[in-house]
Formats: structure tokens, C-alpha cells, sequence
């Protein structure tokens, strides 16, 4: 089954989402750190997309899709308008020199790195979409 | 401000709302405290800055963050606490967070955070931590 959430572009929606992505995990049996991490991890992506590449303009739109793949968890955040973002190209910040130059960002991407199993971002018919996944055992 | 006298502590309060999240400061001896309600993200964690920022400038030696009542921190929250790490050397503040949910401690766990900030389980912890480091 495939959970659908589709917002526009308003920095208030982050929370938004953020619930929608707990009203799905919630049925799954998920530890309650689990259930933070995954929902940290869609709102990073979705903050960065919402505040940066499209500057809080509501007349944009993101889609999230969540499936649940038996034992796998898809997260697809779909977006017709960015700029393709290459994440073979990312190279990880390091947290001591973010401290050192005072940097309020830079650890978005990087706890997304860590949190999910498989990050991709794809350019299909002219959309970008963030593709991540996590394995979840089933308890 | 509003300043009040409370069981002999001096209390100086100062709200800041989001819709999101609500800040409240308090003064208790020489302890500044940033109490915070509700989720940290990209859209309330100006307002979290601007109060840790208003501490430094105040001249507080002492600030303690108050999480019992955060629900969610992203990494919008973390990045204020981890770009006034240098300023509170600098300024010698004795800086620690108290009261994380479990959930709330993994996100900073994450990053290994919590290796450089001061985490304490409760207040009265927070507290003390000067007089450890002088011991």
C-alpha cells in the first residue's frame, strides 16, 4: 500500500508532514526513536527542497509517497520543479569544522545519510525525486 | 522582562511563541534558563537562536536548556546549539541541555553531539556541573 501527501511549498507545512509520515509509521511496529528518525529524515529533505529551492513559494508542490515493501520501507518525495541535485557528488561535512566556522547548517543531509539505508535522487519525466529506504524487522 | 521573586529565587521570564514551539526564559540564582515546548525545526529555530543569542548578550555565565517538554529537534535546532559551541569557550558559558526524551537524545546521538555538548538527565544536574569541573 501506498501512502500519498501532497503540500505546497510554505514552511508551516513542514509540520504538516511530519505528521502525515507519523500517521503512517504509527501502524507499523516501529519504536518511537525509529518513527523520530524516519519522520527526521523526510522533514530534512523536505525543508531543504521547500526552503531552498523553491524560497517558501506556495505555488509549488511536493509529493510524498510512503511503501511499506515487506521487511523495506520506500520513501519517495517528488518534486516537478527542482534542480537535480547529484548525490554522488555529496561529500559529507566535517561536524568539528561546522562548529569551528559557526555554522548554523550543513547537517541536514548528513543525518539523512545516516538514518536511511539508501539515499538516490533520480530526474524522471523532468521530476525530482528523492528515493531513500530502510529495512525494518518486524517485531 | 517581568521579574518576579519566587521562593527566594528571582525569577525572569520572557516568552517567544511560534506556532510550532514556544520559548520561555527564566532566571533562577545565577542559572539562565531557555525552557523549550514543542517541535525545533527549519521554521521555529530563528526563535530558539535569537534567545540562546539574547543569553550570550545578557552576559549570562550560565545557560541551561530545558527540554522536558521537546517534542521533536531537527537539524535546524541542533545547528543553533552547534554554532555557539566556539562562543561559549570563547566567553567561558557553561552551556548544557537537560530533560531530552529518549527520542529527542538519539537525534544528537546521531551526529555524536553529544560528545560536545553538556547533556544531563535533570536540572539539579545541569547545575552542578560547574562544581564538578572546579573539583
Amino acid at each position: 500500500m501506498v501512502h500519498y501527501y501532497k503540500v505546497n511549498c510554505v514552511r508551516d507545512n513542514l509540520r504538516l508532514i511530519r505528521e502525515f509520515v507519523t500517521v503512517v509509521l504509527r501502524n507499523l511496529s516501529l519504536s518511537e526513536i525509529e518513527v523520530n528518525q524516519l519522520v527526521l529524515a523526510v522533514d530534512e529533505v523536505c525543508s531543504n527542497l521547500i526552503i531552498y529551492s523553491h524560497n517558501c513559494d506556495p505555488n509549488y508542490f511536493l509529493e510524498i509517497n510512503i511503501e511499506d515493501q515487506s521487511g523495506k520501507l520506500l520513501f519517495e518525495i517528488i518534486d516537478k520543479d527542482a534542480d537535480n541535485f547529484n548525490m554522488t557528488e555529496y561529500k559529507e561535512p566535517k561536524i568539528a569544522n561546522i562548529i569551528k566556522e559557526r555554522r548554523k547548517g550543513g547537517v541536514g543531509l548528513m543525518l539523512v545519510n545516516r538514518i536511511m539505508d539508501s539515499v538516490e535522487v533520480a530526474v524522471e519525466d523532468q521530476r525530482s525525486i528523492w528515493r531513500m529506504t530502510k529495512k525494518i524487522v518486524a517485531s | 522582562m517581568d521579574s518576579i521573586n519566587l521562593f527566594g529565587y528571582k525569577l525572569t521570564s520572557c516568552l517567544h511563541v511560534n506556532l510550532n514551539m514556544q520559548i520561555k526564559t527564566t532566571t533562577e540564582d545565577k542559572f539562565h534558563i531557555i525552557e523549550i515546548y514543542g517541535d525545533v525545526d527549519a521554521s521555529s529555530s530563528i526563535k530558539l537562536d535569537q534567545s540562546v543569542e539574547d543569553a550570550v548578550k545578557e552576559g549570562f555565565k550560565d545557560i541551561l536548556v530545558d527540554c522536558s517538554n521537546l517534542n521533536y529537534i531537527s537539524s535546524a535546532g541542533l545547528g543553533v546549539f552547534m554554532s555557539h559551541i566556539e562562543e561559549f569557550k570563547e566567553k567561558e558559558i557553561c552551556f548544557a541541555l537537560f530533560g531530552l526524551s529518549p527520542k529527542v537524545k538519539n537525534v544528537f546521538e546521531i551526529l555524536g553531539l553529544d560528545k560536545l555538548l553538556q547533556i544531563l538527565d535533570t536540572k539539579q544536574e545541569a547545575k552542578e556541573i560547574k562544581d564538578k569541573e572546579v573539583k
